[in-house]
Parts: C-alpha cells; sequence; structure tokens
C-alpha cells in the first residue's frame, strides 16, 4: 500500500481575503471547464448529435431562404446574418438543458458530494455556468466549420474570433443559470424537461436571430428588448461579419443578466439539493 | 484533546416531522463509529447536517473543534464524504474523477498527482484507473468513491450506507480498505449501515437511532452484553427498535427506499 496523503494540522479558523476568493473562484472554474473538455474527450456523440440542428438550419433553411430573398437584410447575405443567431441557438441549446444534468447529479448525490467541498455555492454555480460556456464554445466551433463550408464570410480576426467566444461563454453562462433557477424552482427532471422545450423556441423566435428586430411587430420587439438572447446575436454579428452592433451595450447586458442569473441560481442551490 | 465530531442537543425538524432530537454525540479520534437505525430513524439527517448539507443552529454541532454553523468553508476541509448513491462520474476516468476532487479540496499543484496516485494505489484502483468508471463494478466503484474522499487526507470520513447493494466479496474489499486506511492515517470514521454483522465486525463503537432518538450508545460488545450471554447485534436492535414493520409512516420516505433501490440496481 502507498503513503496516503498526509492529514492536514489542527483545524484552524481560515481568514477569506477578496484577492483568495478570486483566485478559489478561477481554480473551480478552471476544474469545472477541466471535466467538461474530459468528458467531450471520453464521448463526443453528443458533440455529432447536437451538430444535426445548426447544420439543418444554415444548409436547408438559411440557403433556401438566401435564394427567395425573403428576408431583407441588406448588403448582407442571408446566410451570413443567419450563421451568427444559428450560433447562439446552438450555445442556447446546450445550456438551457443543463438544470436536468443539475437534477441528474443530485439524485446521483454528485451534487451533495460537491457542496461537501471547500467551494462557495456561488463559486460552484458559476463554475457550472462556465463549464457550460466551455462545452457551448466547443460546439460553436463546429457550426462555425458548417459555415465556412457553406461559404459564410467569418472574420479572420483573432481579436475579434476571441471576442466572439467571449460572448458566447457568457450568453451560455446566463442560460445554463436560467435553467439551474428552473430546476431549483420545479425539482423534477421531468417538469424541467417541459419548461426547457417550453421556452427555448419563444426565446430563440423572439430574438434577432433569423431576421431583423424592423421586422417584427411591436409586441415582439419589446420582448427582443428584454431577451439576452439578442444581445448575444447582435454582438457575435458585429464581430463575425461585421454588421453595426451595439458592442458595448451587449457586453454590459450579457455580463449583468449572467451575474444577476448566477446570484439566482446560487440562492436556489440549497433547496435543490435538499430538493 | 478536541473531539473529531461532537453534537450537543442536535435538534432538526422536516416541518412538523421530527426526524433529530436532542442527539448528543462524540466520536473518539481514531475510531469507527457507527450510527444505527432503521429507515427513518434519523441517521442520514444526522450525516447531513454534520456535513454541512443541512444548516445546523451555532454551538451545536462541532468538527475538530470548529462550529459548522460558524465556519463551514473549513469544516468542509475537514472532511470526506461518501454519499449512499453510487457518485462517481461513470464519463471520467478513475483519474480523472480523483482528480477533479484533488482540484477542488485545493491540493497543492505539484502534490497533485501523487496524492490522486497514492489514494488510488491504496484503494486498488491504479490498473483500472485510467479507464472510464462505467466500466468499474460495484465495488470498485465505492473504492473509487473513497479515494476521492480521501485524496483531500480528511480528519474525519464519512459514510452514508457504504456498502448498500454490494456483494460480500466487495463488502469486505471496501471494509479492508477503511481499515487500512484508519491504520496508516489515523482519522476518525463515522458510518451509517443498516447491517448488524458489518457494525458488530467493524464499528468500535455504535450508537442505535430510533425515530430520531438515540436509544443505545457503546461498543458492540457492551451492548450485546447488556442484553445477555447469547444476544447478537442484531437482537439489540429489535430491542430498542421493536417490531418497524408494524410502525405506522415513520420508517423512512419513499424517496430513501427509491435512492437504496436504485444503488443497488446501480451496483449489480
Amino acid at each position: 500500500m502507498s503513503v496516503l496523503p498526509a492529514a492536514p494540522p489542527a483545524a484552524s479558523v481560515e481568514r477569506f481575503s477578496p484577492v483568495g476568493e478570486v483566485a478559489l473562484l478561477v481554480r473551480r472554474m478552471g476544474a469545472m471547464c477541466l471535466v467538461e473538455l474530459q468528458k467531450l474527450r471520453h464521448d463526443r456523440t453528443e458533440l455529432v448529435t447536437r451538430t444535426v440542428q445548426p447544420a439543418l438550419w444554415l444548409a436547408v433553411f438559411g440557403t433556401t431562404f438566401s435564394r427567395i430573398h425573403a428576408i431583407p437584410t441588406g448588403s448582407t447575405p442571408y446566410l451570413d446574418f443567419l450563421a451568427p443567431g444559428i450560433l447562439a441557438q446552438s450555445a442556447l441549446f446546450i445550456a438551457i438543458f443543463y438544470g436536468i444534468q443539475v437534477i441528474w447529479e443530485r439524485d446521483a448525490g454528485v451534487l451533495a458530494k460537491l457542496l461537501v467541498t471547500p467551494t462557495p455555492r456561488t463559486a460552484l454555480v458559476t463554475a457550472k455556468a462556465f463549464a457550460a460556456g466551455i462545452r457551448a464554445l466547443v460546439q460553436a466551433v463546429v457550426v462555425v466549420v458548417i459555415a465556412l463550408l457553406l461559404g459564410v464570410g467569418f472574420t479572420a480576426n483573432p481579436f475579434k474570433l476571441l471576442g466572439a467566444a467571449a460572448v458566447v461563454v457568457l450568453g451560455s453562462a446566463f442560460f445554463c443559470c436560467l435553467s439551474i433557477t428552473l430546476a431549483g424552482v420545479v425539482l423534477s427532471r421531468d417538469r424541467l424537461m417541459g419548461i426547457g422545450q417550453a421556452i427555448t423556441m419563444p426565446l430563440f423566435f423572439a430574438s434577432n436571430a433569423l431576421y431583423p428586430v424592423d421586422l417584427m411587430p411591436g409586441w415582439l420587439q419589446v420582448i427582443n428588448k428584454v431577451n439576452p438572447l439578442s444581445y448575444e446575436v447582435d454582438a457575435l454579428r458585429g464581430l463575425l461579419i461585421g454588421t453595426p452592433a451595439r458592442l458595448g451595450l451587449d457586453a454590459v447586458v450579457l455580463v449583468v443578466a449572467a451575474a444577476v442569473m448566477i446570484s439566482v441560481a446560487s440562492a436556489l442551490l440549497p433547496r435543490l439539493a435538499r430538493g | 484533546m478536541t473531539d473529531p465530531v461532537r453534537t450537543q442537543g442536535l435538534h432538526y425538524a422536516f416541518s412538523d416531522h421530527v426526524a433529530v432530537a436532542e442527539l448528543d454525540l462524540a466520536l473518539h479520534p481514531g475510531e469507527v463509529f457507527g450510527l444505527l437505525g432503521p429507515n427513518g430513524a434519523g441517521k442520514t439527517t444526522t450525516i447531513r447536517v454534520i456535513t454541512t448539507l443541512l444548516p445546523a443552529p451555532p454551538g451545536v454541532v462541532t468538527v475538530a473543534g470548529l462550529d459548522v454553523a460558524r465556519h463551514r468553508r473549513q469544516v468542509r476541509r475537514l472532511l470526506g464524504y461518501v454519499p449512499q448513491q453510487l457518485s462517481a462520474d461513470a464519463s471520467l476516468s478513475g483519474r480523472e474523477n480523483v482528480a477533479l476532487f484533488a482540484r477542488l479540496f485545493d491540493v497543492p499543484r505539484r502534490e497533485r498527482a501523487d496524492a490522486v496516485d497514492s489514494v488510488l494505489d491504496a484503494m486498488g484502483l491504479t490498473e483500472a484507473a485510467d479507464r472510464t468508471a462505467s466500466t468499474y463494478s460495484g465495488g470498485m466503484v465505492r473504492r473509487l468513491e473513497l479515494a476521492q474522499a480521501l485524496v483531500s487526507a480528511p480528519q474525519v470520513l464519512v459514510l452514508d450506507e457504504p456498502t448498500v447493494g454490494l456483494d460480500p466479496v466487495a463488502r469486505s474489499g471496501v471494509w479492508d480498505r477503511i481499515h487500512e486506511v484508519r491504520r496508516e492515517t489515523g482519522m476518525t470514521v463515522l458510518v451509517t449501515t443498516h447491517a448488524m454483522e458489518e457494525a458488530e465486525l467493524h464499528c468500535d463503537r455504535v450508537a442505535l437511532l430510533h425515530r430520531g432518538r438515540k436509544r443505545a450508545e457503546g461498543t458492540p460488545t457492551e451492548l450485546m452484553d447488556a442484553l445477555g450471554p447469547d444476544a447478537t447485534l442484531d437482537d439489540v436492535f429489535r430491542h430498542h427498535t421493536g417490531d418497524t414493520l408494524t410502525q405506522s409512516g415513520q420508517e423512512g420516505s419513499m424517496r430513501d427506499v427509491r435512492t437504496a433501490r436504485r444503488t443497488a440496481r446501480r451496483v449489480g
């Protein structure tokens, strides 16, 4: 038998500093993101199956509507206009069902084990949110490759690509925490699956992912204004295909929305764990 | 010397259902302490309070002298916890499962690989370390979970029904590892179990809970001797809990039973 790690010295009261707390948060995010990448390395099935839907949206819907010119997008080809929207959609579809994974983790005892580690609830939720972002980012790379194969003219500017990656991660973090929040309210997988399906398409259709905001009826424009997906799409479009975008506003909305939703999901995590 | 775990008058209720009432416990350093009792006796609630999963009032529960109500995060650093369910991530390898907990317990980067290797070795999982946990047998998964709990070198190891659903060989394999670790590190082990023969064989002291209250406490030998010359721990259990099949509505929730069955099914 090998020598086991030595037990720590007798307990003493720890002191927490703001810098230490940020460092802990970064370490937890790193640990959770690494786990997502390890899972993807072991099993790429989900990566492949989740590619089908965005591929269909781009190859069928996108190319068809490009040809018939049904949606006016100015000088930007419709397929180029659509691609950032589908990128955001595929990230949304991954993140919005993350709460189901957390409920599974509760039922399997994983959540209890995670909650007995020296990790504040907020750090745990933030780490999970950004882990969802990493998974969405891997998916986004696949969608970008499909879009490039279909002739979409994405930027090659590395800074803009990095910015787009940050936008995908932030958007996914928001929707992941929305999903964990809903999980903390409904507490069961079946109910969350139903709610996830019920809100995903409305979020998508009430955004600027498929058509310019100007074409929407007035009431839909109001919903679009409070829909974080629209800000994600706007930023992706501005960064990836160079259309006019309010990047500063988009970034602020996404950061604030993610921060608020992380706080709400963290508050509900103990209820979910007791569930 | 400070008690590794101490509860004084622990009382916990879920709305109007009292799960634990006036519970006093004091674990001795380095012992294996068994919490025994039928379903719904309050064992898991007690463990969940000690592990900070349920809130405790100040001054009622301490771990290594730290109040769990005031110093949750420090208390968690001192604990290794294995829940009743099979909680290893089947989609990760054994090594990745353990490394995750090394990171979550802030094992320093330069020591991490050695710490992970040594606990995997201690649990007899070195050869299987790079296979995904989905290929492990039930006994191997339990040993993997022990490795996860031990990688941070806890002072107190908390095990909730660690052998539920395992065959006798896997069961003794798990207990052998627990005793080896205890001998080597001197850590204290708090374990819940329904299996009286396991408690008799492996626990230094036990407390018998029924309907949230402690009905007896001592070494298995003391409890058996108190009942009669030929008494077993099973007899002690029956003596203090009565015929639990005839009691109404106090034997644990459907969720408890479902959890135990799901775990038993997963370990095959």
